[in-house]
């Protein structure tokens, strides 16, 4: 094993997974006292094209509170047939198809390549894929127009077999019934009052003969579409009319009024409808919606334009009126939705707010997408949405269904939560620790809604106790199994098993040193810090970070959309604390601390610090914040631009210049979900604000002077430089209290 | 029948007792049964009816038979109506208020064979025994007449039985009159026990008798046994009450007494007997008594005697009850005859003292005649009291019509009577309005005319609705002009021409009086109802102007500042011109420089002429936008067609059937100018369980369903594109159509919601801001759960009970609210009905009718037989022009007051009609009362206003003006009344009553009111006469026929066949028709088709079945049905010429329409068909009726002077109820 950088990369690349520390303190008390805590963050669906997909089912401990998969740290008596689970020690007899097995005829799942391993379960019936669109018609004709045709072109790349239905709203809401001939139906509800699913079943005539319906695998017990879910093949021409036929809401509305726009019923339906449909059935429910929900369950903000939607400084003072209905009415749609299985997306696209702060937890709940746009006609949205149904190697959609993920430990330590797009599924067990952090309490997890990208941040908690030495050699495990419903519609279960060393804090505390993980720990109090700033009042988390936390990171963090709402709308806050908390670890790293390069005749493009200094003329820098993709050209190298430089055949080199760092940001918007604003200014330009508010302001009005002209540019700002900050930093940590 | 019964009644004689009253009874029960329940009610309140009803009741059919029973009493004297007329006449005395039922039955006794079957049942009972003698008597004549009969007669053995076995009894209470009537062998038996029963023999039956009958019985007794001897010849029935002199009476009306009270010791007996007994026996008795009576008195109670035997002969008229008694009489009659001769009446009645009992109750009700009839029949054997009878029957009627007429003939040629009594029918008339001067003619010549009137047998001898059609026709040559105040328009069955010379035209406004009593005392004392009949978007004949359009401008029409009357040819311009004063309120208000006009040397205006609003009765205001709702023009009204698609509208085909015919009917949508579209915008729902609506824009290449299943908070799921410009958006609404019937082909739903449809709708037109109107095609009750869900409340056990009135009220008080919504919206909403069961009209009908709607109900609908109907109903109502919006303010001079409307509206406010939708056809009736005195020289004016949106969108105002004279006699009031008007009141006052009392309360205060107009006109209008002469007021002489029909009708007296539906949807229907239409509901238009005079319509004849002859061909039109009644032996030639077929049992009684055959006589039917069709608002389904066929039942219900099978009494019964209800009134 080379360095622990090494280390910690090829254990991200096999299994997913990424600790704070790689060597774990012994005992409670050490653990305790090294502020970051045992933590890992992992992806379930971490890609690996290279995992045989197993074609049987996983052997389990027989120990019915352990219930661990075989792996391959498991001691194996080849002779007696025997195994060992290696988190309870309970000894295994091998099932009967193993009987052949012995040292060189091992199965996968005891290679130690096979860390990581999929299963592919054959029981059960293959369920289709379930697309249910909730489309907001409340908007102006060039929006609806494009919404139309993106929700049009998504049917292309559904599956044949994939149902979908449509649910429209604007002052009513509409449930279509597809595949009628002729006349078009569909079944309207007042936008005002909320139903539960057994009304709603009545009112659809949804009653089926449920009394012969068992619970178990036939086939035949569930019809697998009715009226409103239709398989994408069966009705794609008919769907592609209704949807080209889809007006704009026309109830008129009034001069000084907002549309009416009942959203929060339209999900309820969309979840209720799916509830009584396709329970336990991977299902993602695609809400585009145009602006705030203004009437009925769920609604945000009055109809009367005079009235703005709440702002942070009307939730500090307890002003939004609608907020704490609202929020709850979503809430209780995101649970019934996890509950289920059923994913719900969220694709806002106005200028204004549109209440995700309010329906968060939908997306947050259910592992939905929410996605924030200033209009359905910008490739933003277009080409965000398009890439929701992207497809792997094998031709399934890069998305799961309906996964639940259960965490597996060795005694010495127990799961204290989990901080991602996950719900609790409340499983207590010999591993919950008491102590909770994030979502806890619990050793399951549902996820409705996974990507390869989705990374969950767990939590752990070392429970030995000092006196009770760990022998030497011996290894932390922690067993991840993931069960999902594939793309394909097949459920597979992934099993990712690790583990780490042991070491005694006060004897090898430098192995422990060594093995931190900067990166992955500075995402994990990162995530806890926008926990706690999710759930508890904004400045005390921030004391509580700055007492925790340090380095480089913590100061960008402090200054990140995440935590700091100053600027930002709630609605904003919203989202971009769901990115944060559903990407992986590079991702989020961009998230926290922007990357900055520079573009210059000086020599080939070069990373450079995100810092005001580095704001030169004769540059182009390219910012990647995650949110957005920003050129910014220097002073310079803007007048050469506007001066038509680049069009002259002497200066092609310019050109080139100009160039390059367009490429590189379309490669970035490209593979990145959801796609990024893309923003090209130049010095002065007005959007270039993004740029400066990013960077550190190691030069300010305040100090300009003190530093010199020659380099940088000056930012207007009262907020502290990383200099201040890391000056006050030591002064703290050289202090008494750590 | 009347012949049969006659021929019954002679028999009966011969036969003596047994076989008159078997006759009778037979006849009566038959008949009566039913008939006689609802009577009874009313034959209750008459005295004679109920106390004979209660025993005869009991008797008859025992169970139901309580009614029966009185039906058979009354049946009974109806059946010696029938038999003889004279019944009538012997009626007269008590027995004439049951009589005349009585006798209404026997005429019905035509109908007898149906009766038959009644009685079979019926007669079981024990009424038979009583009646029994009656029976008997009757049966024997009877048999010939029905052989239904003899299966009363089956029944009457057990009478016979009775009276054998139980002679004692049965006479006991026969008997005691029998008794005191020993002369009769029976009698004596009988007396005994009757005497018993009475406790006291001769006296105390007496005494009995009032303490039983007391009431009608004795008071008629009493007080006619004063008059008696005067009045006894004119009436025998006022003889006979009066006459029943105690004393000479006293005997038999002890016998009738104890009947009565036998009735509680012997059931059977005691019922039948007591009804007949009394009745009869006072008839019977007291007119011997009164003729010659008191002397007679003691023969009554011979009579008694007699009676029991006679009882069957006598007069086959109490048949039943009277049998009993009537014996006795009979017997004794006859020998009192003579004296009674010598006392003239009084001894024919005597003579018929079967008859004469029969007589004497004929007389008291104008059925006498018929009775009469009978005893006459019977008499025969006695001529010289049946010679006298009729007299007096004819008296009573002739008095009435022509009692002089009657006299002369009556007296001398008694015998001719019968002839006579027919021919008297033109007569009459005449008669009638001579009788009012001539009445004071003789008594003796009244008994003669009584007598005949008994015999009536001739209905001719009343007054003769088709003879007074034709007389007004005759006489309304002229086109009439509205210009002279206080004159009555021609009757609505005349075709005449208007002439609006300052007054609004008879099609607009018709009034109950034209000549209205100065004083709240007269208008009180005379009863005559002070209302008019608005219809105030009529449609005018092609030759008639409809009314011009004024614009006023920008102010808006000029109206008077105080009370806001409207300018009209009442206001008087003073100053020269420069103000006016109200002809209502005498205000003087400023003229408006814009609208001054010099005056010329008689005080008008230069321009008078110029302007409608100052020389026409009728015209419209452009109003402004002050007088639209919301101070905004209001937008183009829209149709909202609602389709119930449930598995029963399916499949009996009606969503087919509307679907198709809407794709063409939409071309048709009402509009003022027919170069132009309409602007009439139209919608489209679906509906069972869930509201389908459905979006047609016309940018859609395919309608949009959107369902809406959240029924219990209803809304509208779209605006832009549910209301659509027909024309824009054809071709989706012909898609539409054409899909709806397969979408919902294979439906499995029952199930069927009510109140969200229209809620759906009202949302609709809130939602597009406008008014408009909802068609709803819906089968079933709807019990889906939701609001306005109905439970099948039908319950036949609560008819006639204090509850029955709940049935007509509304089940639940949503539909109340809703309709309220709907008014305030505009929104008017039409019902088609297509029930296979009960749905609860009542009910569903509250929405329609509040808000000025109409309600169409296809009963088992069936797409091949009542398509037609359906569709020409649909095409009308869909076309016709409407107003929406409307509010109708009616203002009037200053001394009268609007009080009460009736109709199909909303009042939120005492004096503001409101109509969210107000077409042609809807009448409203206003009545008037004062609340000061009234000048004879300004006479009564009164301007109805109606503001309302036409049909293009416009806000308008109708202004109709009326003025009506005004008296301070009370002659002026009866000559200028107009009894089709006053019964179009009665009607709906009567139906509204309906809602809030028992039916009975209802019909008794109805006859309460007619009987006190007539009593009022009897007293102060007619010349001195004998009290027992029936006089009617030349314009009312037809009040009492009419008045019989609207008490007839299946919604105060339903048939057991009648569904509560059925007369819900009547109850609403006929509270907003007009005069017309409601004069031909209740006295149908019944043709003989045998041979045409070029051009013109062959003159109706009258509802009666003895009208019809066997040969003949006729059309019966009732304004909702159409019947083609064939006789049995037609001839081939006219069968040939109308079905094609030679031979009248190939007659395919299916037909709803005749074959199109090329002949002249052929094509003239067709063309009256259509005609008739034409001028009504709802298309009537022809019915080919086979006579003799089963389906004769239904048409015969609409003969209306014939009894009704539910137990209506006849015509001539009724007269004489009347009569007795006058004279009581009188006295």
């Amino acid at each position: 094993m080379a360095t622990f950088p090494e280390y910690i990369t090829q254990n991200e690349e096999r299994d997913g997974v990424r600790f704070s520390w790689n060597v774990w303190p012994s005992s409670r008390l050490e653990a305790t006292r090294m502020v970051v805590p045992v933590s890992s963050l992992f992806t379930p669906l971490s890609e690996r094209p290279d995992l045989p997909p197993i074609q049987y089912e996983p052997v389990l401990c027989s120990r019915a509170t352990c219930r661990a998969v075989l792996n391959p740290l498991c001691q194996v008596d080849y002779r007696a047939k025997l195994w060992a689970c290696n988190f309870c020690y309970q000894r295994n007899q091998f099932p009967p198809s193993y009987a052949g097995i012995s040292e060189v005829n091992q199965p996968a799942e005891l290679l130690p390549q096979f860390s990581t391993i999929e299963y592919v379960v054959q029981r059960g019936p293959q369920m289709p894929l379930v697309f249910l669109y909730v489309v907001d018609t409340c908007m102006e004709d060039e929006d609806l127009q494009a919404l139309k045709e993106s929700l049009q072109m998504s049917l292309s790349l559904l599956p044949p077999t994939a149902l979908v239905g449509l649910i429209t709203f604007g002052r009513m809401v509409q449930v279509h019934e597809l595949g009628c001939e002729g006349i078009s139906k569909s079944y309207v509800f007042r936008g005002t009052k909320d139903l539960n699913a057994k009304q709603l079943q009545e009112m659809l005539g949804l009653i089926k003969p449920s009394a012969t319906q068992g619970r178990g695998p036939q086939p035949a017990q569930q019809p697998l579409s009715n009226r409103f879910l239709q398989p994408v093949q069966k009705i794609d021409m008919n769907l592609t009319d209704l949807l080209g036929e889809l007006q704009r809401d026309p109830w008129p509305v009034t001069q000084g009024k907002r549309p009416l726009r009942s959203l929060g019923v339209a999900m309820s339906i969309a979840v209720g409808l799916l509830e009584c449909t396709f329970p336990n059935t991977g299902a993602r429910i695609m809400t585009f919606i145009g602006g705030p929900a203004t009437q009925g369950p769920g609604m945000v903000v009055g109809d009367e334009l005079k009235t703005p939607i709440r702002s942070w400084h009307d939730l500090e003072k307890d002003n939004a009126k609608f907020m704490k209905k609202a929020t709850k009415h979503y809430e209780s749609l995101a649970n019934r939705a996890s509950t289920n299985g059923h994913i719900i997306d969220i694709y806002a696209c106005a200028l204004d707010q549109t209440g995700l702060l309010e329906m968060k937890c939908c997306a947050n709940y259910t592992g939905g997408y929410m996605v924030m746009a200033d209009s359905f006609n910008t490739s933003l949205f277009k080409q965000t949405f398009q890439r929701v149904f992207t497809k792997d190697v094998q031709g399934s959609f890069k998305m799961a269904f309906a996964a639940t993920l259960e965490v597996k430990t060795s005694r010495e330590i127990k799961v204290s939560g989990a901080i991602g797009p996950c719900v609790s599924l409340n499983a207590k067990g010999p591993c919950v620790s008491e102590n909770e952090i994030g979502t806890g309490g619990t050793c399951q997890w549902k996820i409705c809604g996974l990507d390869p990208s989705t990374t969950l941040a767990l939590y752990f908690e070392v429970v030995n106790q000092h006196n009770a030495p760990i022998p030497q050699g011996g290894r932390g495990a922690i067993q991840f199994v993931t069960q999902y419903q594939h793309s394909s519609g097949q459920r597979r279960i992934r099993v990712t098993t690790t583990a780490r060393n042991w070491a005694d804090a006060q004897t090898q505390i430098q192995s422990i040193a060594a093995s931190f993980d900067q990166e992955a720990a500075a995402i994990l109090m990162a995530r806890l810090s926008v926990f706690r700033a999710e759930t508890e009042e904004g400045p005390d988390v921030l004391r509580w970070l700055d007492r925790q936390l340090i380095r480089l990171f913590m100061f960008h963090l402090r200054r990140s959309p995440f935590l700091q709402v100053f600027n930002n709308s709630p609605d904003e806050s919203s989202y971009y604390r769901h990115q944060f908390n559903r990407h992986d670890l590079t991702q989020a790293l961009i998230m926290i601390q922007p990357v900055l390069y520079a573009y210059s005749f000086n020599g080939p493009p070069e990373p450079v610090l995100l810092d005001s200094s580095s704001i030169l003329p004769d540059r182009i820098l390219l910012m990647d914040t995650f949110f957005q993709i920003l050129i910014y050209h220097g002073e310079t190298v803007a007048q050469w631009r506007k001066a038509g430089y680049q069009e002259m055949s002497e200066y092609e080199n310019f050109r080139h210049l100009l160039q390059a760092p367009v490429d590189d940001a379309q490669e970035l918007l490209h593979t990145r979900f959801p796609m990024p604003r893309y923003i090209d200014t130049e010095h002065g330009g007005s959007q270039a604000r993004f740029l400066l508010s990013k960077v550190n302001p190691s030069q300010t009005h305040n100090n300009m002077y003190a530093w010199g002209q020659e380099s940088g540019a000056p930012i207007l700002t009262d907020d502290v430089s990383l200099q201040v900050f890391m000056d006050h930093l030591k002064k703290l940590a050289v202090s008494s209290a750590a | 029948m009347n012949v049969n019964q006659h021929t019954p009644m002679a028999s009966p004689y011969g036969q003596p007792q047994p076989g008159y009253g078997q006759p009778g009874f037979a006849p009566v029960d038959g008949g009566y049964p039913a008939p006689y329940a609802p009577y009874n009610g009313p034959a209750s309140a008459y005295q004679p009816g109920p106390p004979p009803q209660g025993p005869a009741r009991g008797p008859p059919t025992s169970g139901a038979p309580s009614a029966p029973q009185q039906y058979s009493q009354y049946s009974h004297s109806q059946g010696d109506m029938q038999n003889g007329p004279p019944p009538m006449t012997q009626a007269p005395p008590r027995p004439a208020a049951s009589q005349p039922y009585n006798q209404g039955a026997v005429n019905l006794s035509g109908p007898q064979p149906s009766y038959p079957q009644h009685y079979g049942p019926q007669p079981s009972m024990q009424q038979v025994t009583n009646q029994m003698t009656g029976m008997q008597i009757t049966s024997g004549p009877p048999t010939p007449a029905g052989p239904g009969y003899d299966p009363p007669h089956s029944s009457q053995p057990p009478v016979n039985t009775a009276y054998s076995a139980a002679p004692p009894h049965s006479y006991t209470q026969a008997p005691p009159p029998a008794s005191s009537a020993p002369t009769q062998p029976p009698a004596p038996s009988g007396p005994p026990a009757s005497q018993q029963y009475y406790g006291g023999p001769p006296p105390p039956s007496q005494q009995p008798f009032n303490s039983s009958l007391p009431p009608t019985s004795q008071q008629q007794f009493t007080s006619h046994a004063p008059p008696l001897p005067s009045s006894q010849q004119t009436f025998p029935p006022s003889s006979y009450s009066g006459p029943a002199p105690t004393p000479s009476h006293a005997p038999a009306p002890p016998v009738s007494q104890p009947q009565q009270s036998f009735p509680p010791t012997q059931p059977p007996f005691s019922s039948a007997p007591p009804p007949n007994s009394h009745p009869a026996f006072v008839s019977g008795p007291p007119p011997p008594a009164q003729g010659s009576f008191q002397p007679r008195a003691p023969p009554p109670s011979s009579q008694p005697g007699s009676f029991p035997p006679h009882g069957s002969s006598p007069i086959s008229m109490p048949s039943g009850q009277y049998s009993g008694p009537m014996p006795p009489q009979q017997q004794p009659p006859p020998s009192q005859l003579p004296p009674y001769h010598s006392g003239a009446p009084p001894p024919r009645v005597q003579m018929p003292p079967t008859s004469m009992a029969q007589n004497n109750h004929l007389p008291p009700g104008p059925q006498g005649p018929p009775g009469p009839p009978g005893s006459m029949q019977q008499p025969p054997p006695q001529p010289g009291i049946q010679g006298g009878y009729p007299p007096q029957q004819n008296g009573a009627f002739g008095q009435v019509r022509g009692p002089q007429p009657g006299y002369a003939g009556p007296y001398p040629g008694q015998p001719n009577y019968g002839a006579p009594a027919p021919a008297p029918a033109p007569a009459p008339a005449a008669q009638k309005r001579l009788d009012p001067d001539s009445i004071p003619s003789p008594q003796a010549s009244d008994m003669p005319a009584v007598q005949k009137s008994r015999h009536r047998i001739d209905p001719d001898a009343i007054p003769s609705p088709i003879q007074v059609i034709e007389d007004d026709k005759a006489k309304s040559t002229e086109p009439f002009a509205t210009g002279v105040r206080g004159q009555a328009p021609p009757l609505v069955t005349t075709n005449f021409q208007v002439k609006d010379q300052g007054n609004a035209s008879p099609r607009f406004v018709r009034c109950t009086a034209y000549n209205m009593p100065c004083t709240a005392d007269m208008a009180k004392q005379s009863q005559v109802p002070l209302a008019a009949v608005i219809k105030p978007l009529a449609t005018l004949p092609p030759d008639e102007t409809p009314p011009y359009l004024v614009d006023h401008g920008e102010g808006g029409p000029i109206r008077c500042n105080r009370c806001k009357a409207y300018m009209c040819p009442y206001m008087q311009f003073i100053e020269g011109g420069r103000r006016f004063q109200c002809g209502f309120c005498s205000c003087v208000t400023e003229v408006p420089p814009h609208y001054f006009q010099h005056l010329d040397h008689t005080g008008k205006r230069v321009d008078c002429y110029d302007r409608p609003e100052l020389s026409l009765g009728s015209y419209e205001f452009l109003a402004t936008v002050d007088y639209c709702k919301n101070n905004k023009i209001p937008q183009p009204p829209a149709y909202i067609f609602l389709i119930d698609v449930s598995y029963n509208a399916v499949k009996s085909g009606m969503v087919n059937i509307v679907c198709q015919e809407l794709k063409t009917l939409l071309d048709y949508l009402p509009r003022e100018n027919p170069e132009m579209d309409s602007v009439v915008r139209v919608g489209f729902v679906t509906y069972n369980k869930v509201l389908h609506f459905y979006n047609v824009k016309s940018s859609l290449a395919q309608p949009q369903m959107l369902v809406v299943s959240d029924v219990s908070d209803m809304f509208v799921p779209l605006l832009d594109g549910f209301l659509v410009n027909v024309n824009e958006s054809r071709l989706v609404i012909e898609s539409l159509l054409d899909q709806i019937p397969e979408m919902f082909a294979e439906t499995r739903e029952t199930e069927t919601v009510f109140g969200p449809v229209i809620q759906a709708g009202l949302e609709a037109l809130k939602a597009a801001d406008c008014s408009g109107k909802l068609f709803v095609f819906h089968t079933s009750l709807p019990i889906a759960e939701a609001p306005g869900k109905l439970k099948n409340r039908e319950d036949k056990k609560l008819i006639g009970t204090d509850k029955e009135k709940s049935l007509f009220q509304s089940q639940v008080g949503f539909y109340n609210t809703l309709a309220k919504e709907c008014v305030a919206q505009g929104c008017c909403v039409d019902l088609f009905l297509f029930p296979n069961q009960y749905v609860d009209v009542a009910t569903l009908g509250v929405v329609p009718v509040s808000t000025g709607g109409s309600v169409y109900k296809y009963t088992y609908f069936q797409a091949l037989s009542d398509k037609e109907r359906f569709l020409n109903d649909l095409r009308r109502d869909v076309q016709k022009l409407v107003g929406f919006d409307a509010v109708m303010r009616v203002r009037t001079s200053t001394g009268i007051r609007a009080t009460d409307f009736f109709g199909s509206f909303f009042m939120s406010n005492t004096t503001d009609v409101e109509l969210a939708g107000l077409d042609c056809d809807k009448a409203v009736t206003v009545e008037f009362k004062h609340d000061d005195k009234l000048s004879e020289e300004t006479g009564a004016l009164m301007q109805c206003a109606v503001l309302y949106t036409s049909c293009s969108g416009q806000r308008r105002l109708r202004v109709h003006n009326m003025a009506v004279n005004c008296c301070s006699q009370l002659a002026d009031l009866y000559r200028n009344c107009e009894t089709d008007t006053i019964i179009n009141f009665f009607s709906k006052y009567a139906f509204r009553g309906l809602l809030n009392n028992p039916t009975k309360a209802v019909r008794d205060t109805l006859i309460n009111q007619c009987a006190q107009i007539l009593a009022c006109y009897r007293k102060n209008c007619a010349s001195p006469s004998s009290a027992g002469q029936l006089i009617l007021p030349e314009c009312m002489k037809l009040l009492p026929v009419y008045l019989n029909c609207v008490l007839k009708s299946d919604v105060l007296m339903p048939g057991a066949d009648v569904s509560l539906d059925d007369r819900a949807y009547l109850r609403q229907l006929i509270g907003c028709m007009d005069v017309p239409e409601s004069h031909v509901f209740f006295y149908p238009r019944l043709l003989p088709l045998t041979k045409f005079e070029s051009g013109s319509l062959p003159v109706a004849v009258r509802d009666s079945e003895e009208r019809l002859s066997k040969g003949g061909v006729y059309l019966l039109e009732t304004g909702l049905h159409l019947f083609l009644w064939v006789g049995a032996s037609a001839q081939q030639e006219l069968l040939l010429n109308i079905f094609g077929t030679p031979s009248f049992s190939q007659i395919d009684p299916s037909l709803t329409s005749l074959p199109v055959l090329d002949n002249p006589f052929s094509q003239r039917m067709r063309e009256i068909i259509e005609s008739f069709r034409a001028q009504r608002s709802r298309y009537m389904k022809l019915m080919v009726v086979k006579q003799e066929d089963k389906s004769e039942l239904i048409f015969r219900h609409f003969l209306v002077e014939d009894k009704s099978a539910s137990g209506g009494a006849s015509y001539v019964d009724f007269l004489c109820h009347m009569h007795k209800e006058i004279r009581q009134l009188l006295s």
